[in-house]
C-alpha cells in the first residue's frame, strides 16, 4: 500500500549509545575469538594450540569488560541481577522469546566457560603453577565438553545482538529480519580476498592512478567513479551494518565510520580489519579463506597482531 | 455514574478526540496525581502544545493537530483543530510487557500494564519494542516509567485522574466491555449527523489483541501520529533467529572444514 507510512516510526528511541556500541564490538569479538579457539582445540592440529590460547586470553577479559560496560549502562547497575532471578520471588528469570533475557544468560554460561578456559590456558602457559588446571582443556574428556558447550555460547552472543534490535519496533532495525545475518556476513565479508583486494586499492590509490590515467574533467569523473567502486567493494557491508545499525542513533554512525576511517586512512590500519571482523565471529574463516590464497601465514601473521596489541 | 471497580474486570480508557478541546487537565490531573515534575516547559513552534510528547514525565499528552482543512457545518475558511488526549494504550498483548527481561512490567488485575519500579533496572529493551513510543527514563528513579492508569487509585477503588478531570467527557473510564458499546453507539450518532469519517482505533481484537486505552477518530490514524498497523516485536523473533542460525551453520562447518583439511594435509606431509 503507498502512502501508508511504516508502523515502526511511531515509537521512540532507546538511549542505547557509547557503552553499548563498544559491547557489541567486545562481545562479538570475545564470543568469536572463544569460538575458534574451541575449534582448534576440537578439530585443529597440536601446532595450532597457541593460537587457541590467544583466542582464550581475549575472549574473557572482553566478556569481563563486556558484563561491566552493560551494568553500567543500566539505568540502575545495582540491579543487574533482576535479569537473572525475578527480585521479589528469588524465583529464576529467564523468557525465551525476549533475546535480552536469553543474551544475559547465554553471557554469564559463556563467562563461566571462557573463564575454565583462561585458567587452563594460564597453566598450560606456566603462568598458573597447578598442572590439574590443564584438565579444562581438549583432549580431556571435562575440556571437550567445556569447548562444545562454550563455543556454542561464544558463536550466540556474537550473533544474538543482530535479534536483538531486530525485536523491537524501530524503523530498519525491526523492519527486516535479516539483521542477526548481516552481523555474521559482515564479520566473514571482512576477511574475505576480495575484501582485502578491494581495501589495498583503496588504501594506496597511486598504483591505481597510475596505471588508470585519463586525461581531462571527464577521465577525472570516471577515475573517480572507478575508484569509488573499489571503495564500495571493500567496505559495502560495513555501510549496509552502518545504515541498518546506526539509522537512528548517530553515536552508531560515529563508532562505524571511526571503524572505516581507521581502516582506510592511518598507517596500519588495515590491521584493524580482522579485529573488526570478529563482531561477527568470523575468525574461522578469517584463517581458512586466508590460508586458500597465501597458505595461513597471513592468517597467523594477523593474530600475531592481535598478540602485539593485548 | 461512577464505574465500580473490581479485580478481575478489564478497564481501560475510551478517549473520544471528537469532544477534546485541548485544555490540558488530564496532563496536569496525572502530573498532581502521579507527583510528576513535569519537563521544563518549551516553545516548540508547533502550536499550543509545550509537552511534545509522551515520556517518563507526560504520562498524558493533549496532540494538537492543525494542518487539516476545516469540514465543519459550513465549508469553514481555513483550518480545524484535530485534538487528542494521548495515552499508554494498555495493549492486551503489550510489545513492552513482551521483551522485559526483569519482569518488571506486569499485567494487573485491571487487564492494564504496569511497570513495577522497584523491579525495573533501566535496560531501555521496552522503550524500543512500544510501537507507540509511551515510554521513557525517569532521570530520577532512572527506571522506565509511563502511565500506570492509576494503578493505586483503581486498587482504593477510584477512576483515574485523568478522565476524572476531563471537562469534555472526551476521556471516558469504564469497563472495556461498556466502553466498547459506549463507543460504537457514539460512532453511529457522528454518522448520523454527517461525520462519515469517525471510526474506532484499536477498540477489538484486530489490533494487538485490542488496546485497552482505544480511540474514536476522525481522520487516518498517522495524522494522529499513531502507528496505522502496530505489531508484536517478537513478529521477527523466529525469522532473524533462523537467519542467524543459517548463518552461523555456514561459517561453522567452513571453520571445521577448514581445520580438519589442513589437519589431514599436515598429517600427510609430516608422514614419510
Amino acid at each position: 500500500m503507498t502512502g501508508v507510512p511504516s508502523s515502526t516510526w511511531f515509537s521512540a528511541a532507546p538511549h542505547w549509545e557509547w557503552l553499548i556500541a563498544i559491547y557489541f564490538f567486545l562481545g562479538g569479538l570475545a564470543g568469536g575469538s572463544y569460538f575458534l579457539s574451541a575449534l582448534i582445540d576440537l578439530f585443529g592440529t597440536r601446532e595450532h594450540r597457541p593460537l587457541a590460547h590467544l583466542g582464550y586470553y581475549v575472549a574473557f577479559p572482553c566478556l569481563a569488560l563486556s558484563g561491566l560496560l552493560l551494568a553500567v549502562d543500566l539505568g540502575r547497575p545495582l540491579r543487574a541481577w533482576h535479569m537473572f532471578i525475578q527480585s521479589n520471588t528469588y524465583r529464576p528469570m529467564f523468557k525465551y522469546w525476549s533475546p535480552m533475557s536469553i543474551g544475559s544468560w547465554a553471557l554469564a554460561i559463556l563467562g563461566f566457560f571462557a573463564f575454565l578456559s583462561f585458567l587452563a590456558a594460564l597453566a598450560e602457559d606456566g603462568r598458573i603453577r597447578w598442572s590439574g588446571l590443564r584438565r579444562l582443556r581438549a583432549p580431556s574428556p571435562v575440556g571437550r565438553v567445556i569447548a562444545v558447550l562454550g563455543g556454542f555460547f561464544g558463536f550466540y552472543v556474537a550473533g544474538y545482538t543482530g535479534v536483538l534490535l531486530a525485536v523491537t519496533n524501530r524503523p530498519i532495525w525491526s523492519d527486516t529480519p535479516l539483521l542477526g545475518l548481516l552481523f555474521i556476513a559482515a564479520g566473514l565479508y571482512q576477511v574475505t580476498p576480495l575484501k582485502n583486494a578491494c581495501l589495498s586499492s583503496c588504501r594506496s590509490p597511486f598504483d591505481f592512478v597510475v596505471n588508470h590515467w585519463r586525461d581531462g574533467a571527464g577521465g577525472a569523473l570516471r577515475m573517480g567513479f572507478a575508484h569509488g567502486l573499489y571503495c564500495l567493494g571493500c567496505c559495502w557491508i560495513l555501510m549496509a551494518l552502518l545504515f541498518a545499525v546506526g539509522a537512528m542513533n548517530l553515536v552508531w554512525v560515529a563508532a562505524l565510520a571511526i571503524v572505516v576511517l581507521v581502516e582506510k586512512l592511518f598507517p596500519g590500519g588495515a590491521w584493524i580489519t580482522p579485529p573488526v571482523a570478529l563482531i561477527g565471529e568470523n575468525l574461522p574463516i578469517d584463517q581458512h579463506l586466508g590460508a586458500g590464497i597465501d597458505d595461513g601465514s597471513g592468517g597467523r601473521y594477523r593474530l600475531l597482531w592481535v598478540r602485539s596489541w593485548l | 455514574m461512577a464505574t465500580t471497580i473490581k479485580p478481575g474486570e478489564a478497564y481501560g480508557f475510551f478517549t473520544d478526540t471528537s469532544i477534546c478541546i485541548g485544555c490540558k487537565a488530564c496532563e496536569v490531573a496525572c502530573k498532581e496525581w502521579n507527583q510528576l515534575e513535569g519537563n521544563e516547559p518549551k516553545f516548540l513552534a508547533d502550536s499550543y502544545d509545550n509537552t511534545g510528547q509522551l515520556d517518563d514525565q507526560n504520562w498524558r499528552h493533549v496532540k494538537f493537530i492543525d494542518d487539516v482543512p476545516a469540514q465543519t457545518v459550513d465549508a469553514g475558511d481555513g483550518k480545524a483543530w484535530l485534538m487528542m488526549s494521548d495515552v499508554c494504550k494498555h495493549c492486551v498483548r503489550a510489545g513492552c510487557l513482551e521483551v522485559c527481561p526483569t519482569g518488571a512490567i506486569i499485567r494487573t488485575e485491571f487487564d492494564t500494564v504496569v511497570i513495577q519500579s522497584d523491579v525495573c533496572n533501566g535496560c531501555r529493551d521496552c522503550i524500543g519494542a512500544c510501537p507507540f513510543g509511551v515510554i521513557d527514563i525517569n532521570p530520577v528513579s532512572h527506571t522506565a516509567q509511563k502511565c500506570t492508569l492509576c494503578y493505586d487509585r483503581l486498587q482504593g477503588g477510584m477512576e483515574p485522574a485523568c478522565s476524572k478531570a476531563c471537562p469534555t467527557k472526551s476521556i471516558q473510564f469504564g469497563t472495556i466491555r461498556e466502553l466498547r458499546e459506549r463507543a460504537q453507539t457514539r460512532v453511529e450518532q457522528l454518522h448520523r449527523t454527517g461525520e462519515k469519517r469517525a471510526y474506532l482505533y484499536g477498540a477489538d481484537e484486530k489490533m494487538l489483541g485490542g488496546l485497552n486505552s482505544f480511540y474514536l477518530l476522525v481522520d487516518k490514524p498517522e495524522v494522529y501520529r499513531l502507528p496505522p498497523d502496530p505489531k508484536m516485536p517478537s513478529r521477527n523473533l523466529i525469522p532473524a533467529s533462523m537467519w542467524a542460525v543459517l548463518g552461523a551453520i555456514v561459517v561453522g562447518l567452513a571453520g571445521i572444514f577448514n581445520f580438519r583439511n589442513r589437519g589431514a594435509k599436515e598429517d600427510r606431509e609430516q608422514r614419510p
